[in-house]
């Protein structure tokens, strides 16, 4: 069950730190320069073309140790980084490259009137962003986010192979322990199984509060 | 004269592409990768290069089978979800959701550590044919990404099968062909036509889930980056050239993938 908890803290903070890049990313795609912008694609291409475990594996090592040597550098102590703040980094790092596609497709479905209209407006840039750009590319986004989510909840069991105790591993020391193999695995999936399901829910209701007020495609046939 | 107006066509994209930006880009992750060449060691690389060749030939083996298989299973996922009876549809469902509700991870350690261990306590698999199979990893690692890509793969199939207009069939039906080759001739050619573009991103995505059968001990082109990394206490070398190795599998595969899809006539439904 701590395993579980975890796991959910884990694919929370993933989500949140993926979707604050996703929005940067992009923003930077579609208004950058042009150096941002060949920079994020080289992001999106490699995170994406990069299997996870190896991307974990490779940013979890590399992560911590960069930061110790920074720190060494700068005079100040070593620090341990615990497996949950670094777990959260890795994945949201890896949630960021995948979620900057969804919302720039996202942002480019918006009707482009929608965006002249709030500039014609006098709107700055920040509000423009909080009240019409994220508003109005929601129901655009949210079934990709929402895949993204259910992925992030399944990518949580690869930090079992980095040694971080969340419900895949806590699963193995559980079976190995009673050498119940069966009944541990089963269990465990039926866990996964049961937050997919209840989150599916929930992101239907989100779907259909997010298009709220706009003329369903089943009318218009 | 043709040719020449490609020739010049090709010169403009390409100093269109070519931007002073992008220019300076280019050398700096040239001046990264050289002095990753450089100040990096490298004098395991001709100790475990067979090794490494093994290891990758392994990897798409395992992609290739599964990716095959597992498309065989999920046709007939997807055509009972699209048009079956409820009796059919509704396991197809079931297997469906739950391969796609939990890791892939936990399905693996579930069949390798979880019936790996009930198999030996009965006799007579000991003693049959199949146990010198049953007794190695390899299987098993096959049997999990198989039923994955099926249950992934059934899904977009159900899609794919359900967005074959109807009028393609009742014509079929009306030209006196039997139900087989209806599917045959006419519904599974044109769903697979529809399929294919997913079909590229789900075979990347298999790609990039045969490295966790490294953790059950089958040696593939992770497992060898894993023992390198053991063997010599570097941290990221291994890691850098293994994700390069991944890129590249990845690049020819979305590249082969792009050139079958050229083919297909474009004009379906």
């Amino acid at each position: 069950m701590l395993g579980l908890l975890h796991s959910l803290e884990i694919a929370v903070g993933a989500t949140c730190v993926g979707l604050l890049i996703g929005i940067c990313g992009a923003y930077g795609k579609l208004y950058g320069g042009p150096v941002v912008r060949d920079l994020l694609a080289v992001y999106t291409t490699i995170v994406r073309a990069v299997p996870e475990l190896v991307l974990i594996l490779l940013l979890y090592y590399a992560g911590t140790d960069l930061i110790n040597q920074v720190l060494t550098a700068m005079g100040y102590q070593r620090i341990d980084i615990s497996g949950l703040v670094a777990g959260i980094a890795v994945l949201g790092f890896v949630q960021g490259a995948y979620s900057t596609e969804v919302m720039r497709g996202a942002i480019l479905a918006i009707p482009q009137g929608q965006i002249e209209a709030a500039r014609a407006y006098g709107m700055s840039p920040g509000l423009l962003l909080r009240r019409i750009t994220l508003p109005a590319m929601l129901p655009f986004a949210i079934p990709g986010l929402a895949n993204l989510w259910l992925i992030a909840t399944k990518d949580t069991a690869l930090l079992a192979v980095v040694g971080f105790f969340e419900l895949t591993l806590a699963t193995r020391q559980a079976a190995g322990v009673t050498k119940a193999y069966l009944i541990f695995y089963l269990a465990a999936g039926v866990l996964y199984l049961a937050v997919s399901l209840f989150s599916n829910l929930m992101l239907g209701r989100l779907e259909a509060w997010s298009r709220r007020g706009m003329p369903s495609v089943k009318d218009a046939r | 004269m043709a040719s020449e107006a490609t020739v010049i066509n090709m010169v403009a994209r390409t100093s269109l592409w070519l931007q002073p930006h992008r220019i300076v880009l280019i050398l700096v992750a040239l001046g990264l990768v050289l002095s990753a060449v450089f100040f990096m060691r490298w004098d395991w690389l001709p100790q475990y290069y067979e090794m490494g060749l093994l290891g990758i030939w392994r990897s798409l083996w395992i992609l290739a089978l599964t990716c095959a298989l597992g498309f065989l299973i999920a046709v007939p996922v997807g055509l009972a979800q699209a048009a079956g009876s409820f009796w059919f549809s509704a396991p197809a469902k079931v297997f469906c959701t739950i391969i796609r509700g939990t890791p892939l991870l936990l399905q693996l350690w579930l069949l390798y550590y979880g019936l790996g261990s009930l198999f030996p306590q009965y006799p007579w698999i000991r003693e049959s044919w199949m146990w010198p199979y049953l007794r190695q990893a390899w299987p098993y690692g096959v049997l999990a990404l198989t039923l994955s890509f099926a249950g992934y793969e059934g899904e977009v199939m159900r899609g794919a099968f359900a967005g074959v207009p109807k009028g393609q069939l009742e014509a079929a039906r009306a030209f006196g062909m039997s139900r087989w080759k209806i599917f045959r001739r006419i519904w599974l050619p044109q769903a697979f036509y529809r399929a294919l573009p997913t079909l590229t991103g789900e075979t990347v995505l298999q790609l990039k889930s045969t490295p966790l059968v490294a953790t059950i001990s089958v040696i593939d082109i992770f497992a060898v980056s894993s023992k390198v990394r053991q063997d010599t206490y570097l941290t990221y070398e291994p890691l850098l050239l293994l994700a390069l190795i991944y890129m590249t599998i990845t690049g020819i595969l979305v590249f082969t993938f792009g050139k079958i899809e050229a083919r297909i006539p474009n004009k379906i439904g």
